[in-house]
Order: C-alpha cells, then sequence, then structure tokens
C-alpha cells in the first residue's frame, strides 16, 4: 500500500510540472504580451502616449526575456511560494488569490460532498426501484439537472428572485463582511449564504453521479454473486447495500476525479455570473490581459487542486477495492 | 381417428428429407404470442419505450427545422434595426381589440416610447387607436434562401415599417429577437455537430488505437488525455479562447472554437473506447478475426468499430450538448463567437448585465432555447443508449 | 407457515415439484420457461436434470429457492414441497413470499444453490471468509469467533489447502477450482438438506471438474443430502445422477435411474442424445438430432418435440402434449410411442 502511494504521488508531481508548461505556453503564446494588452486598452480608453507610459515597464516586469528564461522564473518561485506579482494590480498575487481561491475551494469542496450524500442513496433507490414512479421521477429530475447549465440557471434565478423576493441574490457575503476578517460571524454569514451557489454549481453534478449510480448498480444486479448472496438467505437490504452497493460505488469515487473538476469550472463561470468573490471574474481579466503570473499561478493552483482530488480520489478507490493495489 | 392437423407450409413427412435443416411443423401453441425481430427491429423497439427520447427528438426535430428554414421564418433580417424600439417587450399578436371586436386576422398595436426625464426609464405604450394586421408570407426584405434562392417572402410580418413585430421583444439596438434566436441557432446548433464530430474522429482513432496496440502508445496517450482531463476546463477554454486572434473574420473564429472545444473533449471519448478496446482486444471475436488471417487494420475496421459504433453513437449524441453549452459559455462571457455571426450565447452576453435583464427580462429566451436543445439532446442520448444495449432490460 | 399434508409416504423425500409452470414476459411475447414440471428429490440421492441450453432446467433451480425476479418471471401454477427433516415441517414454497422470513430462513439454510461461473459468484469486495460467515451468522445464530471457526471448518472438509490463511483472501486471488470449493464451503456452510447444483463444473477444466465432482460426492455421503444437478454435459450426469430426468424445451420428456436412462432410453430425444455422445475407442459417425430447437413461435401445439422426432408421425401423435407414462420401474416416459392417444 505504502508503495502505492509513493508511487501515485511522484505520478502526480510530474503531472503538476508537465501541467505548468502547458499553462505558461497557453498563456503566453496569445501575440503580444500583457504590456501590449495593456497598451491597447489605454488607447480605446482614449490616452494618447500609452506607448511611453509604458516603456520602462517592459524590463521592469522581465518580458524582453525569452519565454524559457520568463518561465523559469515563474515556476522556481512558485514551488516556494513567492507566486510573483500581479502586473495589473501591482500586488502580490498571493493577496489577490488567497482568499477568492480559499473561497473556490470551500465552494467546491462542499458542493462535493452535497452531491455525493444525494446522488447516493437517490442512485440506489433508483436502481432497485427501477422504471417505478420514484424512478422516473428522479430520471426526468437528473435530466434537467444534467442538461441545466448551471450559469443559465443562475442568470433565471437572479431575474426570478428580484421578481419574487424584491432582492438580488448572489454574493457570498452579506454586504460589509466581506472585507471582515475571519470570525465565528462571517462563517455563518458564509453558510447561509453557501446554499444558493452549491445548489447551482452541483445540479449538475449530482445529476451526473445519481445517473453513474443508477447504471452501476443496474450492472451489478445482474451479476451473478448477487444471486449468490440472496441464495444464502441474506436479507435483501443486506443484498443490496453491502454487496451490491459496494461493489457498484467504485467507479462513483473514481468519479471524484472527474466530478471536481466540473465543479470547480462551474463554479468559476457561476461566481462570474453572481458575482461572487471568488476566482472567476478575476480569472477572466488576468487572461484577457495575459496578466503572467496571476492568470498563470491562478490555473496552476487550480490544477494543482484537480490533480490532488484525483490522488485522494485514488487513494480512496484503493482503499475500497482491494484488487487495486495488487496491480 | 381422424385428427385434421393443418402444417404451416408443407408436408410435415417432409422434414424427414435428408439435408433440410429448417424445421416446419404444426405452428403455435395457446400460451405464447411471439413474433421474431431482426436486431434493428428490436433496437427501434426498445427506443420507443422511452417516451423522453421520443419528445427529446421531436423537439430537437423542430429546432432544427427553425434553423433550416430560419431566413424563412424571420419577419426581418439579421441586421435590421428599428431605433425607435429598443428594448421593446414583446409584442404578441391579439385577436380583440381596445373596444371588444373581434378580428379573425391577428393583429398588434403600434408601441410609442417615453423615457422618463428623471430616472431615464422607458415605457411603452400601445396605440390602440389604429390596428396593425399581421399578414403571412408577407413581402419583406429580400433575402436569399440558404444563399441561393433570392426572395423576399417571409413566414409573416407587419406590412407598416414603424409598427415593428417583435413576437420576442427587442435589444438594445432594436432588432427583432426573434429573428435574431433563429439565426442564432445556425451557429449554436451546428457547433455541437461540427465539435463532437472532430472529437468522435481524434477520440475514436486515439482511443482504439491506443487500447488496440497499448504499450508505449497506450502510455502516452493515456498520459495525455491525463494532463488536458487535470486542468479545468473552462479556465482552459477561456485561455484557449483568448488565443484566438481579435482580427480574425468571423467564420474563421468559429472554426478555431470548434477545434479548440473538441481537443478538449477527445479525452473523455478517447478513454472510454480505449478501455472497451482493451476489453475487446481479448475477446473471442477478435482472436477469432486474427485467426482466421486478419492482418491488424482489418481486425480494427471489420470488428472492433461496427461492435464499438453503437457505443460512440451514444457517446456522441451525449457529448452534443456539453458542446453546445460550451460555446455558449464561451460567447456568454465574450470569449467565443464574435460579431456580426451571432449564437445564443452571443444574444446572452448583451444581456449580462443584471439591471439591464431585471427590466427587459425576455432578453433571456436565448437561455430557454440552450436549455431545451440540451434537454433534447440529452434525453435522445439516453434513449439511445438504452435501446442499442441488447441488455438494457 | 404453511403446512400441509405430506402427499408422499416417503420420509426420504427432500423436495417433490408438481407441475410448476412459470412464464417470462419479454419484449417479443410470453414464454413458457417451465412447462408443467413435476420430479421429487430424495434425500442421500443425486437428481440430474439434464437438457440442452434454454430448456428450462435453470429456471426449474432458480424457482425452487424463489429466486426468479418476479417481472418478467411470473410462477403460473404448481406446487414446491419440501420437506425440512428437522423438524418434520412440510411447506409448500410456492406459497411463501420471496422475501418472507420463512422462505429466508429455507433459503441458504434448508436449501441452497451454487452457480457455473465461479470467477464472479463471490463478492469482489469482500473475503471469501467473511462471505461464509455471512451465512453462518444469519442462520444459525451464532458469534463472530465461531463463526469465523465454522468458516475454517467448512474450507477444510472442501479440500482447500491452508484453511486457516485461505479465509481471509479475496475471490480475485483464487483460481477457478479455488473459488467453487469456496462457493461449496459458503453454500454447505448450514448444512442443507438439498444442493441445488447448476452446472458447477462446466467452467472449469476437466481435471478440476473431476474433483469438484469427487468433493461434492464426498460431502454428499456425509451429510446425507440430496442433490439436484442440473448440466447439459452427459457424461457428468452419468458419473453423479442416480436419478435423471431430461428435459426439453421446458417439460419432462423422460425420467429413470440413471442405468435405465443410459441402457434403455425410451424417448426419441433422449435415444438421440446417447446417439450424439462420442464413444472413445469406436471409429462411429456421431449422429446429431436433425434440426434445430424452434423459436417460441415455432412451438408446436402437442408434443414438443415432433418436428424433429425420427419417429413422427401424424396417426399416432395427435397434436395434444403426451400424458406422462410408466414404462418401468421409476421409469417415466412422456411419448406417444409408449401410449395410445386419447386413452
Amino acid at each position: 500500500m505504502v508503495n502505492f502511494i509513493i508511487r501515485r504521488a511522484v505520478h502526480a508531481t510530474f503531472m503538476i510540472f508537465l501541467i505548468s508548461i502547458v499553462i505558461f505556453l497557453v498563456i503566453t503564446l496569445p501575440p503580444g504580451d500583457y504590456l501590449t494588452a495593456r497598451v491597447a486598452e489605454l488607447e480605446r480608453q482614449g490616452s494618447r502616449n500609452a506607448m511611453q507610459q509604458l516603456a520602462g515597464l517592459r524590463e521592469r516586469y522581465g518580458l524582453d526575456q525569452p519565454l524559457y528564461i520568463q518561465y523559469w522564473r515563474w515556476v522556481s518561485r512558485f514551488v516556494v511560494g513567492d507566486f510573483g506579482d500581479s502586473f495589473d494590480y501591482n500586488r502580490p498575487v498571493a493577496a489577490l488569490i488567497g482568499d477568492s481561491l480559499l473561497l473556490t475551494i470551500i465552494l467546491s469542496v462542499s458542493t462535493m460532498i452535497i452531491a455525493w450524500g444525494l446522488a447516493i442513496p437517490i442512485g440506489v433507490y433508483s436502481a432497485t426501484h427501477k422504471y417505478s414512479l420514484g424512478d422516473q421521477f428522479f430520471t426526468v429530475l437528473s435530466f434537467i439537472g444534467l442538461a441545466m447549465p448551471g450559469f443559465l440557471l443562475a442568470l433565471i434565478l437572479m431575474v426570478v428572485s428580484v421578481y419574487v423576493f424584491n432582492s438580488p441574490i448572489g454574493g457570498l457575503f452579506s454586504p460589509g463582511m466581506v472585507e471582515q476578517p475571519w470570525s465565528i460571524a462571517k462563517v455563518v454569514d458564509l453558510v447561509r449564504h453557501l446554499w444558493v451557489p452549491i445548489l447551482l454549481i452541483g445540479l449538475g453534478g449530482t445529476a451526473e453521479m445519481m445517473r453513474v449510480m443508477r447504471g452501476n448498480l443496474l450492472d451489478v444486479l445482474g451479476r451473478q454473486y448477487v444471486q449468490s448472496a440472496r441464495a444464502r438467505g441474506l436479507r435483501e437490504p443486506v443484498v443490496i447495500w453491502k454487496h451490491a452497493v459496494r461493489t457498484a460505488i467504485n467507479p462513483i469515487i473514481s468519479m471524484f476525479g472527474t466530478a471536481f473538476p466540473y465543479i470547480v469550472s462551474g463554479s468559476i463561470i457561476i461566481s462570474i455570473v453572481l458575482g461572487l468573490p471568488t476566482s472567476g471574474p478575476l480569472l477572466l481579466r488576468a487572461l484577457r490581459v495575459q496578466d503572467m503570473y496571476l492568470a498563470g499561478t491562478f490555473l496552476l493552483l487550480l490544477s494543482l487542486m484537480l490533480v490532488i482530488g484525483n490522488f485522494i480520489a485514488d487513494l480512496l478507490l484503493a482503499w475500497v477495492d482491494p484488487r487495486i493495489t495488487y496491480e | 381417428m381422424a385428427i385434421s392437423v393443418k402444417p404451416k407450409a408443407s408436408d410435415p413427412e417432409s422434414f424427414l428429407e435428408e439435408g433440410s435443416d429448417q424445421t416446419i411443423a404444426p405452428k403455435g401453441t395457446v400460451e405464447v404470442e411471439w413474433i421474431s425481430l431482426s436486431q434493428g427491429q428490436l433496437i427501434w423497439r426498445r427506443f420507443r419505450q422511452s417516451h423522453m427520447a421520443l419528445i427529446g427528438m421531436i423537439v430537437l426535430i423542430i429546432l432544427y427545422l427553425g434553423m433550416l428554414l430560419c431566413e424563412f421564418l424571420s419577419p426581418y433580417l439579421l441586421g435590421t434595426r428599428f431605433t425607435e424600439n429598443i428594448f421593446q417587450p414583446p409584442t404578441l399578436p391579439r385577436w380583440v381589440n381596445a373596444q371588444g371586436q373581434f378580428h379573425v386576422r391577428p393583429f398588434i398595436y403600434r408601441y410609442d416610447r417615453k423615457v422618463n426625464r428623471e430616472t431615464l426609464e422607458m415605457t411603452y405604450t400601445p396605440d390602440t387607436s389604429k390596428i396593425v394586421p399581421i399578414y403571412f408570407f408577407v413581402e419583406g426584405e429580400p433575402y436569399k434562401l440558404w444563399g441561393l434562392v433570392p426572395t423576399k417572402i417571409h413566414l409573416f410580418g407587419t406590412k407598416d415599417k414603424n409598427a415593428p413585430i417583435f413576437i420576442w421583444g427587442s435589444d438594445r439596438q432594436g432588432r427583432d429577437l426573434f429573428t435574431r434566436c433563429l439565426y442564432g441557432s445556425r451557429v449554436s446548433l451546428t457547433i455541437g455537430l461540427a465539435g463532437v464530430f472532430l472529437t468522435i474522429i481524434f477520440g475514436s482513432v486515439l482511443g482504439m488505437t491506443s487500447g488496440y496496440y497499448g504499450g508505449l502508445i497506450d502510455d502516452f496517450m493515456q498520459r495525455l488525455s491525463e494532463l488536458l482531463m487535470s486542468i479545468p476546463h473552462i479556465p482552459l477554454w477561456m485561455a484557449l479562447a483568448a488565443i484566438v486572434p481579435v482580427n480574425w473574420p468571423p467564420l474563421r473564429v468559429y472554426l478555431g472554437i470548434t477545434i479548440i472545444l473538441s481537443l478538449l473533449s477527445w479525452g473523455g471519448l478517447a478513454r472510454q473506447l480505449r478501455g472497451k478496446t482493451l476489453s475487446l482486444r481479448e475477446e473471442g471475436y477478435t482472436l477469432a478475426a486474427k485467426a482466421a488471417g486478419g492482418g491488424d487494420w482489418w481486425v480494427i475496421s471489420r470488428h472492433l468499430i461496427p461492435n464499438n459504433a453503437s457505443h460512440i453513437i451514444v457517446v456522441a449524441t451525449l457529448a452534443i450538448p456539453g458542446m453546445i453549452l460550451a460555446e455558449t459559455a464561451l460567447s456568454f462571457l465574450g470569449l467565443g463567437i464574435r460579431q456580426p455571426m451571432t449564437s445564443w450565447g452571443v444574444l446572452l452576453e448583451e444581456a449580462q448585465n443584471i439591471k439591464i435583464i431585471i427590466l427587459n427580462p425576455w432578453l433571456l429566451i436565448p437561455a430557454f432555447l440552450v436549455i431545451l436543445t440540451v434537454l433534447g439532446y440529452n434525453f435522445l442520448g439516453d434513449g439511445l443508449r438504452d435501446a442499442v444495449d441488447p441488455y438494457s432490460r | 407457515m404453511i403446512a400441509i399434508q405430506p402427499t408422499s409416504q416417503d420420509d426420504r423425500m427432500v423436495v417433490e415439484v408438481k407441475d410448476l409452470v412459470v412464464h417470462f414476459q419479454v419484449l417479443q411475447g410470453r414464454v413458457p420457461a417451465v412447462n408443467g414440471v413435476s420430479i421429487s428429490i430424495q434425500r442421500g440421492k443425486t437428481l440430474g436434470v439434464v437438457g440442452e441450453s434454454g430448456c428450462g432446467k435453470s429456471v426449474t433451480g432458480l424457482a425452487i429457492m424463489r429466486l426468479l425476479p418476479t417481472p418478467p418471471a411470473e410462477l403460473v401454477r404448481g406446487e414446491i414441497i419440501f420437506h425440512r427433516q428437522s423438524t418434520g415441517q412440510v411447506i409448500d414454497i410456492m406459497q411463501l413470499y420471496p422475501q418472507s422470513a420463512e422462505m429466508r430462513s429455507i433459503r441458504g439454510n434448508d436449501i441452497a444453490m451454487i452457480f457455473q461461473e465461479p470467477m464472479t459468484s463471490l463478492t469482489p469486495a469482500y473475503t471469501i471468509g467473511e462471505q461464509i460467515m455471512e451465512a453462518i451468522v444469519l442462520h444459525q445464530n451464532v458469534g463472530k469467533r465461531e463463526a469465523r471457526q465454522r468458516a475454517i471448518q467448512m474450507l477444510d472438509r472442501v479440500g482447500m489447502p491452508q484453511p486457516s490463511r485461505n479465509v481471509d483472501t479475496y475471490p480475485h486471488q483464487l483460481s477457478g477450482g479455488m473459488l467453487q470449493r469456496a462457493m461449496i464451503a459458503a453454500a454447505l456452510s448450514c448444512q442443507p438438506g438439498l444442493l441445488i447444483a447448476d452446472e458447477p463444473t462446466t467452467a472449469l477444466d476437466v481435471t478440476t471438474a473431476a474433483q469438484i465432482l469427487d468433493l461434492m460426492g464426498h460431502l454428499q455421503e456425509e451429510m446425507g443430502m440430496a442433490i439436484m444437478h442440473v448440466s447439459h454435459n452427459l457424461g457428468v450426469i452419468a458419473e453423479v445422477a442416480d436419478d435423471v430426468a431430461v428435459m426439453y424445451l421446458g417439460r419432462i420428456v423422460e425420467q429413470s435411474s440413471v442405468d435405465d436412462l443410459f441402457y434403455n432410453p425410451k424417448h426419441p430425444y433422449t435415444q438421440g442424445l446417447m446417439h450424439s455422445i462420442p464413444n472413445i475407442g469406436q471409429r462411429q459417425r456421431l449422429e446429431p438430432i436433425r434440426g434445430v430447437v424452434p423459436e417460441p413461435d415455432a412451438i408446436p401445439k402437442g408434443c414438443a418435440f415432433a418436428p424433429r422426432c425420427p419417429q413422427y408421425s401424424r396417426s399416432t401423435c395427435p397434436p395434444i402434449p403426451p400424458p406422462s407414462v410408466t414404462v418401468g420401474p421409476g421409469h417415466e416416459v412422456c411419448c406417444y410411442l409408449y401410449s395410445t392417444p386419447g386413452a
């Protein structure tokens, strides 16, 4: 088992390294760089001598260096925790990302947990009562959930809430709370506001996991060992939960690795729509203006989250399925 | 004891003849009602069982028909503006006028716009003095149907230039939303197909090759798709979309976006097909095909592909909604399709400001169209998947 | 508890099946998978049920265990009478609900079943020991520690090497033969009166199969239980069975002792089966039975075998299912060659 963990850890580290290269390339590939984008922006806004204003900055930002040197500067500092400064805001990236990344993590993880908690029981029920009224109801619901793009639903919900409740939903905190330092009150406030984004983001993930659970369980229910368990006289709930579900649940656990990115992505775009103080809007602008350190670090940290998530999923899977570690 | 037995085709004694493999016997028992069905018929039968799939199919057919006839169905052209009628609420057809009279031909009223000097709010009030009839197969602005047939006939419209008909309202430049939605469907409904088509090609070839050959090729493919799956897609799409140069013509942008979208999704399909191919590789019929002397390519094309075909079709159908949503999301963020080409996502981008949407909620209609399309494909795909799997019952 | 008067005075009787009819509802229509089957299984003896794929022999076994999912299956009529030796109770299994506590106290406890595929017959997520212990804890009301001991003992009895170690292995770590032994251990852990074996050696190689059959024979002697051995392999049946029932298209066409069946087959189908067995040492042309098993819509009204029967004639065989006729001690046939129509 320890062997297995080490192997997976090395693999994960290697992945991150490759990912950092890909991210760097993607950000710096568009012609020009931050400064050219900024010049264009300033000129659009009417400024006349943008070029001169920003002339000296090129050297300071190191944008005149060849690509591999820029990459190295970024990565070598990243691993020691120095994320560099944002060109755009002229502040350390860590400060800018800090809170919003934390909130993204909180949002994503809690959505994941709730999605699991709902998907598994509903999926099991659906499979064991196939084609019943309940199953049909949940199937339709899950389809709508799968098909309903979170951000569109967010838009609709926002409009509806204004008409119905006379106040816009959105935002993770009540006005005034955002800037406050962390306290119990702030946490409580967060939780109260969390459920709307979780609902929006998690809908698709829950629906998908429910479908997978149902599909897998139906598969497993047709296997011989389920019949054997019944033949030994076990009670039906024991046959279903202890034998069938336990075997069918493996793919769901590995889905932890695949659903997580979906949820993180979803949270980004929903946060743009709802105006949440999470990563979305920040990232969008950073990408647009090629704010290399900000965008790059952001993407890399998000990917790191995913790789870690995958890693944990692998561990969980190995723990649950005895067949895996013997590979 | 004469018992009359009516044999089906020939004399029962005839099956004692040499070489007759088929059995011909007096037919039917009382307890059994049975018909023999071909594989295709079985698939259709199972498909028919899913009502939701049928509904999905019908909805999609309607949407695609609308797309094909969009130039004819819309009362105006894509760029037609009515600068006096910006943000006008939907003008629904009426049959009874303010005086209570019933008209057979539906009509609308002309609307006057008033701007409140202080709040800058706009209100539209109908001028009920004069009805503006809606005509069908009316002559409107000229266009070329499918770019080929020049004509002026639109399905419906008013003949009054001052009283435009906006059955779904108008946008900030006074353009009819219904028209723009119809034209927008051309992009929204096809980008999914194009993207998925590319994805299938990448994904199947790579996935099946990877699974079939195994070894280094397989390892490399695995790493690559794992790499792509480890970067959150939406941010990566955003980054890639930002790469597309601002000065490219809209059509090239369309193609670029399609390629970007499929670049990231082939991984999922490839992985599934790889898994299937891996297991099929060891299956009886693959080995039998090889034993019969088939080379690798022959085995792949004549055995693996047909057996995987139904799976590919199902996965494709279920992947289309993802593409459509991705394009909508990107365009919504301003990173996707560029003007003057339009898609439902682009239409929603214009609605991004929350204040504007609250005042003009009809601007959200494209969102419903997206949802409808995505739902349709999901139901269809699920029905297909159940129908194609012979063991699903 | 449903008790009825035992109709048979033979107190060696374990299970009596009377006129069992089971229908299946599928996409293309409705099929009578079991169409009037009557068999009886006695303590200490093995009843072999033989027939081609799809003849209904497995369904019969599953019906006795009430393991058929009811849709799509439907137990249309019949009786399945179980004689419980320990208490002398007589129960009609057809009357019980499949999930009732009563039925579950029979299943796995008084009547056990083993299946064809050893590789998928035990849950991959648990060790074989855990799965054997499950049944012991459930039916014999003992604690975990005692159950574990009994499980190890059982593994020993079925010939599993190093039982105290292997009790903690997972199914994927064992070979087919080992798994089948584990399966048997799990099934017999509660000393049932009847073991239904559904093609237990079909998926095993010849050597392992021989070992398993041997094992089953020994255990039968030790425990005095009855075995219903379902197989399509005549060689296996010849080896293990005391009595044999031959099935075709859901009906029993011939029942007799194993010797009578092989040396004195009466029904043309049985005769055909016997002729299609290759004889080592004899250079003879194999004679297959002409024709194929018909689709459900081509099943004839009378004798199901008529279209393929070399001795069919319109005058002898009316379109009514032939009744069962006794042609010798313990030897019954359903064939008009041995009875007159209408008699």
